[in-house]
């Protein structure tokens, strides 16, 4: 039972990390971008976050940097793909070399070391030793609603959702699919640092090179997965998660199998879902997803 | 019919220039209010670049604009739908992966930052109930078929407080019965004091609908009649400057020899087309077959499967008793299928070649001097002016690009390559769409000489007026099976009409 406990409320910690950089990227393939580059963000936003955490000895001012630092990598992905017109999957995969080499840059004097972490309050009660989580957690559960809501439910929503169709036909309908597209790629940049940041402040504590072990790549899959509904996303972060946490249980009870088997599971796991449930249907990605928007006329 | 006031719309010298064309020379146009004005005219007229103009998506050379008395200055489509005007284009600019009510919410001026769905879907409930435009406003765009779309174009217009509707050939992509319907729309849009500008090739409809008609040729306008106080000839006069032929009905021949043949054909479906499904259809020699359908029913599918552009995963198709399932395109070419299709700038032709580059492609290794290092230009040349006058065809300039000729240019074009070659069959895949009469007629004229010379024709065409005025037998085809064969002197129009839409069953989903 206490195994049972252990392992849902792990999937949901290990949820967020995937969740913040699934939802970001939802909201900017609504716009019509496909970013790669997601990984490099991510990484970005561990290592700075845990270096500013462990100079500072404050976690929020990490989370705060990591952000920051995030937005400003991906409105520059942003304008090399809207105003100078960049391939966008060359211009993501340049952003995640990038972004790993600056991560290990950043992190080299931090590695084996530890620093502050968020703080974390229980989500029932007090005493429990399970459901403890920081901030994060419960944002990242939040966000998602919210996001939702702002896709589906509001004018802007519907105007971002009509650029990343047919920007030709939002641009028509009085809006500017350039500066729709630099608002989802700001919240994109955001949410893929901070959800490196939850990795390194939120989590373990720590910094290792290349320690979000492809996730910002999980997390594109995840988008396909979820149907670009942010709703959706939640399910795929908690079975991605799941299986994380289920891997390491795996591991701490001493199963035989070599350790770098186990840490494909989740990977695995993730392919198997995207083969089951991810099989496209009609008109459900955006039609002009990845494609160069060269104005009106 | 009175003038009651001044017009909503005045149009007065408006001079447009492209590169090499004078599109509008001098054009004065008005609108009243509650008024439905026809503009009738053949392609290339400049009746499309007149409307465009005034709904600021082109921006004239010279001339003046007035709305409502008030001089305009209509630099974009906003500008102009600020000023009440909206244009429904040929080609819809619809979002298909949204509902009708987001598609027609985009465009509204006064939109609530957070959406309420009901009082959305209230307000185009009551505006398509009041013009008869039924349309579901929670239903997927992309599931609507084309005159539903149209309509959501219309509704997106009225929505958006316009007051001026001008439609680009709006019949274009309607069966008959829809055509009715949108007419009838029109009527209760002009009682209700909306002014509508609508373009049309089509003589009748100028004649049925508008209570004006403006007629014009090569960018001018020739005049402005009431069609109680014309007739038909005299509209066709202005049109063309001269009498047409009509097409001369053919004689009953027996047909020869199979050429081609399809037995249980299968193809796989494609995102929203339907693969062919068991088709069944032979082409003998001398023969025009047609296939009629809405578009979108396996048509295209069906000249991408003979044409060999396609893979046929199930069944047998038999070129002059050779099993030619597996053959690929250029074997087809060079044992005699010809193919003429719609838009031939997208399908037939390299737009930035000239006619010469693009002729000398169909056949580099002919023409060829030099073994391969140079062209032969006069040869090219030569064999143009040949298929010209062979197929009695109007020439067209040999130097300008092929994007830079007009629709019924480039089709001449296409037929002369295709035709003055050796060939056995002839694929026609809408080859008059969008075309004049008078080049549509050439286009025809060319496939009843082919018939004539015992070639086999398949015409692939949503004119049922063509089909009945060219074919021997009519297959009509519905979501990729053939659903209906019949005979022109046997059937009726409205027959083959009901049958395209699936046995009177009006747009199933």
């Amino acid at each position: 039972m206490s195994w049972l406990l252990s392992w849902i409320s792990g999937a949901i910690l290990y949820a967020a990390p995937i969740l913040f950089p699934t939802l970001g990227e939802v909201v900017e393939q609504r716009t019509g971008m496909v970013n790669l580059g997601l990984e490099g963000l991510m990484l970005l936003g561990a290592s700075l976050s845990f270096a500013v955490s462990f100079v500072t000895r404050n976690a929020w001012l990490g989370v705060l940097a990591a952000g920051g630092a995030g937005l400003l990598a991906n409105l520059i992905y942003a304008w090399l793909v809207v105003h100078r017109r960049a391939h966008q999957l060359a211009a993501g995969l340049a952003l995640m070399f990038f972004g790993i080499g600056m991560s290990a840059l950043i992190g080299k004097p931090y590695v084996g070391q530890m620093a502050a972490v968020l703080p974390k309050y229980p989500l029932f009660g007090t005493q429990s030793l399970f459901f403890r989580y920081d901030p994060l957690v419960y944002v990242a559960f939040v966000l998602a609603p919210l996001l939702w809501f702002v896709l589906f439910c509001t004018r802007f929503g519907l105007k971002l959702r009509a650029v990343g169709e047919n920007p030709s036909v939002a641009y028509a309908a009085g809006v500017s699919p350039a500066l729709v597209r630099y608002i989802g790629a700001a919240l994109a940049g955001v949410l893929a640092a901070v959800g490196g940041a939850h990795l390194s402040v939120g989590i373990t504590g720590t910094w290792s090179e290349g320690m979000t072990a492809g996730r910002g790549f999980i997390a594109i899959a995840l988008v396909i997965f979820s149907r670009w509904n942010p709703l959706r996303a939640i399910v795929g972060a908690l079975v991605f998660g799941g299986a994380v946490v289920f891997q390491l249980q795996l591991q701490a009870m001493g199963v035989g199998v070599s350790a770098f088997i186990m840490d494909m599971i989740p990977y695995v796991l993730t392919v198997l879902v995207l083969l089951l449930w991810g099989r496209g249907v009609r008109y459900v990605a955006p039609a002009s997803l990845g494609r160069v928007y060269f104005g009106a006329e | 019919m009175c003038e009651p006031d001044k017009p909503v719309v005045q149009l007065q010298g408006i001079t447009k220039r492209f590169p090499g064309v004078l599109a509008n020379d001098q054009v004065d146009f008005d609108l009243y209010p509650g008024e439905i004005h026809a503009l009738l005219g053949e392609n290339g007229a400049g009746k499309s670049t007149l409307m465009k103009i005034l709904y600021g998506f082109y921006r004239a050379d010279a001339g003046t604009i007035r709305v409502n008395g008030k001089l305009a200055h209509i630099r974009s489509p906003r500008d102009a739908r600020l000023l009440g005007i909206g244009m429904v284009f040929q080609g819809f600019t619809l979002i298909p992966a949204m509902t009708v009510a987001e598609n027609v919410a985009l465009f509204m001026a006064e939109l609530p930052p957070v959406l309420r769905r009901k009082d959305l879907h209230r307000s185009i409930t009551q505006a398509s109930e009041r013009y008869g435009l039924a349309l579901n406003p929670g239903a997927l765009v992309w599931q609507l078929s084309i005159g539903e779309q149209q309509r959501v174009e219309l509704l997106k217009l009225l929505l958006a407080g316009a007051r001026v509707l001008i439609f680009d050939e709006p019949t274009k992509v309607l069966v008959p019965h829809e055509v009715a319907a949108l007419f009838h729309v029109f009527q209760s849009l002009k009682a209700d004091g909306y002014s509508l500008i609508f373009i049309t090739h089509k003589l009748r409809e100028a004649l049925t609908c508008a209570d004006r008609i403006t007629v014009m040729r090569q960018g001018r306008v020739v005049g402005t009649v009431r069609p109680q106080e014309v007739r038909e000839e005299t509209l066709l006069q202005m049109m063309f400057g001269e009498r047409l032929a009509e097409i001369s009905a053919k004689e009953k021949r027996k047909p020869g020899d199979p050429i081609l043949e399809l037995q249980g054909v299968w193809t796989k479906p494609v995102g929203t087309a339907p693969g062919l499904q068991n088709i069944n259809l032979t082409v003998h020699a001398g023969e025009i077959v047609g296939v009629a359908g809405v578009s979108g029913n396996g048509q295209r599918e069906l000249g991408d499967a003979i044409l060999g552009l396609i893979r046929i995963v199930r069944g047998k198709k038999i070129f002059r008793g050779e099993d030619a399932t597996r053959w690929p395109p250029r074997r087809l070419i060079q044992s005699g299928v010809a193919f003429v299709p719609e838009d031939p700038l997208s399908m037939a032709v390299v737009p930035w070649f000239s006619v010469l580059e693009n002729l000398a492609l169909l056949d580099l290794r002919g023409f060829s001097r030099f073994g391969g290092l140079g062209l032969d230009w006069r040869r090219v040349r030569e064999f143009l002016n040949l298929g010209f006058s062979k197929l009695g065809l109007e020439t067209v300039p040999e130097r300008v690009r092929a994007a830079n000729l007009s629709g019924g240019n480039l089709q001449r074009f296409t037929l002369v390559r295709e035709l003055s070659r050796p060939y056995h069959l002839v694929v026609g895949l809408y080859p008059t769409r969008g075309l004049d009469v008078r080049s549509a007629n050439a286009v025809r004229q060319a496939f009843l000489a082919a018939r004539e010379e015992g070639k086999g024709v398949l015409l692939i065409s949503e004119d049922l007026n063509e089909l009945f005025a060219l074919c021997d037998r009519i297959v009509v085809m519905l979501k990729g099976q053939i659903v209906g064969e019949f005979r022109p002197e046997e059937a009726d129009l409205t027959e083959v009409g009901r049958v395209m839409t699936g046995a009177g069953v009006v747009h199933a989903p």
